[in-house]
């Protein structure tokens, strides 16, 4: 075969753009860009003709517009004279109120479950998987029903607490009531009031920064006194005793500042048809938390025990060698590596948590979409833009969560090289 | 030294003793109990609660079995059977048990999803377990169309002709690759395309005039129950790995504009809840279709359950992609095999075999969402359970709805999920 001295032809033909791999990428670029422009301007297209045979518009003037309608839980100032954009605003509260406590108590049963799960107690781990099983395949809106369909039909109603011999009991030393209208618990009450702040759409009583103010600067300092120790311990090989310190850093400062708050606990009361006083949570608000609770739980217990098992039995083993306590192998070996496994699916789960949250709609709870996407939108009859806010602050929601959590992440991830 | 020691020792052995039977603490279940139940402190009380727990439970639920009612009419007749005592009244599954699975479908066409549910395993089967023949796959290649006519009814023509879409785009790529790969390609796309929209409907209306051959036609909005949750939920299953892989492959691609596509397309639908993609469906999809035309709300439901489905089957696939070691791409360009070969032949069925237990995931999630329509109005097993409520027969009735459409769920999603296990033990290659 003989080698031509000549360079090659770069002279461009036609036929380049199609078998020359390095301008075929472009073209089929263009064609895609070409083919997607043409599929948007169509839609635009249709929806600006739909619109204008409908008569309507698209304009967000709506949300400043007098909402007239109740809201049954509210975390802010709300009445019906206020707007739809604050009617919104108190749902989209009330879905990262659910979402927040559902995250949390998720996490606990999902890592008891999980780590039960793995135990060596053969009636424990059975009904571990029982539980996991058994939330796993049944859909969340089939749980959700049932739990508040438990909560509706199976407690007793108030009046069975009345009288000389009552069919019902409160519990915890006649503290917590449960009735078929909802909960009623002890609510926190303050004798002396700081009065509250006014942040422009939303007022926060004084009372309760100061306190997560102190909670959070006793949480600081104990960091600190903790870093302190291991700093010594690193020099003289010695590590102080700091758990008294600890104690006093956390506990006295917040009990000083509620004492001089005067915190005290009001307690519901049978009073006419119904309990008065203490706080009072909704059916739709206890069904909702037990059941994406529970349900997320079973997935957040399989993603613990993947992420315990995927930890070679080396390591243990590794650990029980030096001489280390199952304790001690668990919390200092296993699950800090068992935690880089766990917690990427983790984030999927309190992603799902939060988007789950949209299925109050089963049970009446007022979130964002049932204030929004449901009673606005049907009021004002703004189906377009109702629904595009709504995925909007969906997908905001989500991607700053996934965010955050991403962050969290990477600071604890294998740093590999 | 021996001598001292046989005159000090007045008695020798000089047989061997009987084995002695082990302490019955290490033998038998009282060992097993031990060592599974009460090993410690710790482990003896999650025993004591555990042992409660299940005490509580069958306590509760047990009775209320044993006692159950199967032939009643109304809630009413099966207190009066019961007589205060607890029990279950499964008297509403066996009344109900049709409107359960069919919800309003014409009572004399049951045969109809019967015979589609029958041919759906007789045509999946092939897919599933290799040892059935290989040629049943072409009754799996033709069952979408079977089961479209079973269900949807109406002229046979019609899902003839579409299908015949395939035909020709299949005869059309054979004849054109020869002459001109990406010729054919194209041809091969758009030929069908214009065929399913231009001369499908006219042709089958012609034919089904000349000869017509069919059975009664019945609307969507008399589907209901298991019917229809099976209907969303296999559709969505079949539909949503392939476009799962395309959009995954597409993340993965070094194309940027069709890798922020499809980047911007995963985690919008990853952002939402099905919830407002089910509203966009049943509220919104008539803005953005040309006026006047108006589709089945069935279809559309499949449609964005699809698509969700896809999205998250994307980000599990692209999960096994990025599993798959570096070397795997590189010996499949050093073969010089291109990208389609290599994704096909190499990439693909490693990647795939790694994402078994997240793509049977997103399968067993997308089943378990068709739930969710119930809230645009079609009567699934949820939505059927309130409407049998509000019959006066059987006002009150909860938990026996609820327990019977969470075992069948449970049945459904469970054998999935063993199914995924025998898969992946089975494709498992390595020699752990």
């Amino acid at each position: 075969m003989a080698i031509t001295s000549e360079k090659p032809s770069v002279e461009f033909r036609m036929s380049m753009l199609l078998y020359d791999t390095r301008y075929r990428s472009i073209t089929i670029q263009i064609i895609f860009l070409f083919l997607f422009m043409a599929g948007a301007a169509w839609l635009i297209d249709n929806t600006v003709q739909n619109l204008r045979a409908l008569g309507k518009d698209f304009n967000f003037g709506f949300l400043g517009v007098r909402a007239g309608y109740d809201i049954n839980q509210r975390l802010i100032e709300y009445s019906n004279d206020s707007t739809h954009g604050r009617a919104m605003l108190v749902g989209l509260l009330n879905t990262l109120l659910l979402a927040l406590v559902s995250c949390l108590t998720a996490t606990v049963i999902g890592v008891f479950a999980g780590v039960l799960r793995l135990s060596k107690n053969w009636i424990v781990s059975k009904l571990m998987g029982i539980y996991v099983e058994m939330f796993r395949n049944v859909p969340l809106l089939l749980w959700i029903i049932i739990i508040f369909a438990v909560m509706t039909e199976s407690m007793p109603s108030p009046n069975a607490f009345r009288g000389d011999t009552p069919t019902a009991s409160m519990l915890f030393f006649d503290t917590v009531a449960i009735t078929n209208r909802g909960v009623y618990a002890p609510g926190p009450l303050f004798t002396t009031s700081l009065g509250s702040v006014n942040l422009g759409v939303i007022s926060v009583s004084m009372n309760f920064l100061l306190i997560m103010a102190t909670v959070i600067g006793s949480i600081w300092v104990n960091i600190l006194i903790r870093r302190n120790a291991s700093v010594v311990q690193e020099a003289t090989g010695i590590r102080p005793v700091t758990w008294w310190k600890s104690l006093l850093v956390l506990f006295v400062p917040i009990i000083v500042v509620l004492v001089v708050l005067g915190f005290h606990l009001e307690y519901p009361e049978l009073r006419g048809f119904n309990f008065v006083g203490g706080s009072y949570m909704r059916n739709s608000f206890t069904a909702m938390w037990l059941a994406l609770s529970i349900y997320t739980g079973a997935f957040i217990a399989e993603n613990v025990r993947a992420g315990i098992m995927a930890i070679s039995k080396g390591q243990s083993e590794a650990a029980f060698a030096l001489g280390l306590r199952p304790s001690w192998t668990m919390n200092l070996v296993i699950l800090p590596q068992a935690l880089r496994v766990i917690i990427p699916p983790l984030i999927s789960q309190y992603l799902n948590i939060t988007k789950n949250t949209s299925l109050g709609i089963a049970v009446g709870y007022m979130d964002l979409r049932s204030t929004l996407g449901g009673i606005t939108l049907n009021q004002t009859g703004r189906e377009l833009e109702a629904m595009l806010m709504l995925m909007a602050i969906y997908l905001t929601v989500s991607l700053l969560i996934s965010g955050a959590m991403n962050v969290y992440n990477n600071s604890v991830k294998l740093q590999e090289r | 030294m021996s001598d001292t020691h046989s005159q000090t020792v007045s008695y020798v052995r000089d047989t061997m003793l009987a084995e002695k039977t082990p302490p019955v603490s290490q033998v038998g279940a009282v060992r097993w109990v031990r060592e599974n139940l009460f090993s410690g402190p710790l482990n003896s009380i999650l025993t004591i609660v555990g042992i409660l727990a299940v005490w509580f439970l069958v306590g509760h639920i047990g009775p209320w079995f044993l006692n159950a009612v199967w032939h009643a009419g109304s809630l009413s007749e099966c207190r009066e059977i019961l007589q205060g005592a607890t029990g279950a009244c499964f008297g509403v599954i066996k009344d109900r048990w049709h409107q359960l699975l069919f919800g309003f479908y014409p009572q004399d066409a049951y045969w109809r999803p019967t015979l589609t549910f029958v041919l759906l395993i007789v045509a999946v089967a092939p897919v599933l377990f290799d040892r059935v023949p290989r040629k049943m796959f072409w009754f799996s290649i033709l069952y979408p169309a079977l089961a479209f006519w079973l269900l949807w009814g109406g002229t046979i023509w019609f899902p003839v002709v579409a299908m015949l879409g395939f035909v020709i785009a299949v005869v059309i790529f054979r004849v054109l690759t020869p002459i001109s790969s990406l010729l054919g390609l194209i041809a091969s796309l758009v030929v069908p395309v214009m065929w399913w929209l231009f001369l499908t409907a006219p042709l089958a209306d012609s034919l089904s005039q000349a000869l017509p051959i069919g059975i009664a036609s019945i609307k969507s909005d008399q589907f209901g129950g298991f019917m229809i949750s099976i209907i969303i939920g296999v559709t969505g299953i079949a539909l949503s790995l392939p476009i799962g892989i395309l959009l995954a492959l597409g993340r993965k691609s070094d194309l940027l504009l069709v890798k922020w596509i499809c980047v911007g397309f995963i985690e919008f639908i990853r952002g939402v809840p099905l919830i407002t993609l089910l509203f966009t469906a049943s509220l919104l999809l008539n803005y953005f279709l040309p006026p006047g035309s108006n589709f089945d709300i069935v279809l559309r439901v499949v449609i964005m359950v699809t698509l969700f489905a896809a999205a998250y089957m994307a980000e599990v696939i692209r999960g096994g992609l990025a599993a798959l070691p570096r070397g795997q791409y590189e010996a499949a360009d050093a073969l010089g095999l291109d990208y389609w070969k290599a994704q096909r032949l190499i990439i693909m069925p490693q990647a795939l075999k790694i994402s078994i237990p997240g793509i049977v995931n997103t399968f067993i999630g997308l089943f378990k969402d068709t739930t969710l329509v119930v809230f645009i109005g079609i009567l699934d097993p949820i939505g059927l359970s309130n409407a049998i409520r509000a019959d006066s027969n059987w006002n009150g009735i909860y938990w026996e709805l609820f327990g019977f459409i969470a075992l069948m769920f449970f049945i459904f999603c469970f054998s999935m999920s063993r199914y995924s296990m025998y898969l992946e033990n089975k494709l498992k290659t390595d020699h752990r």
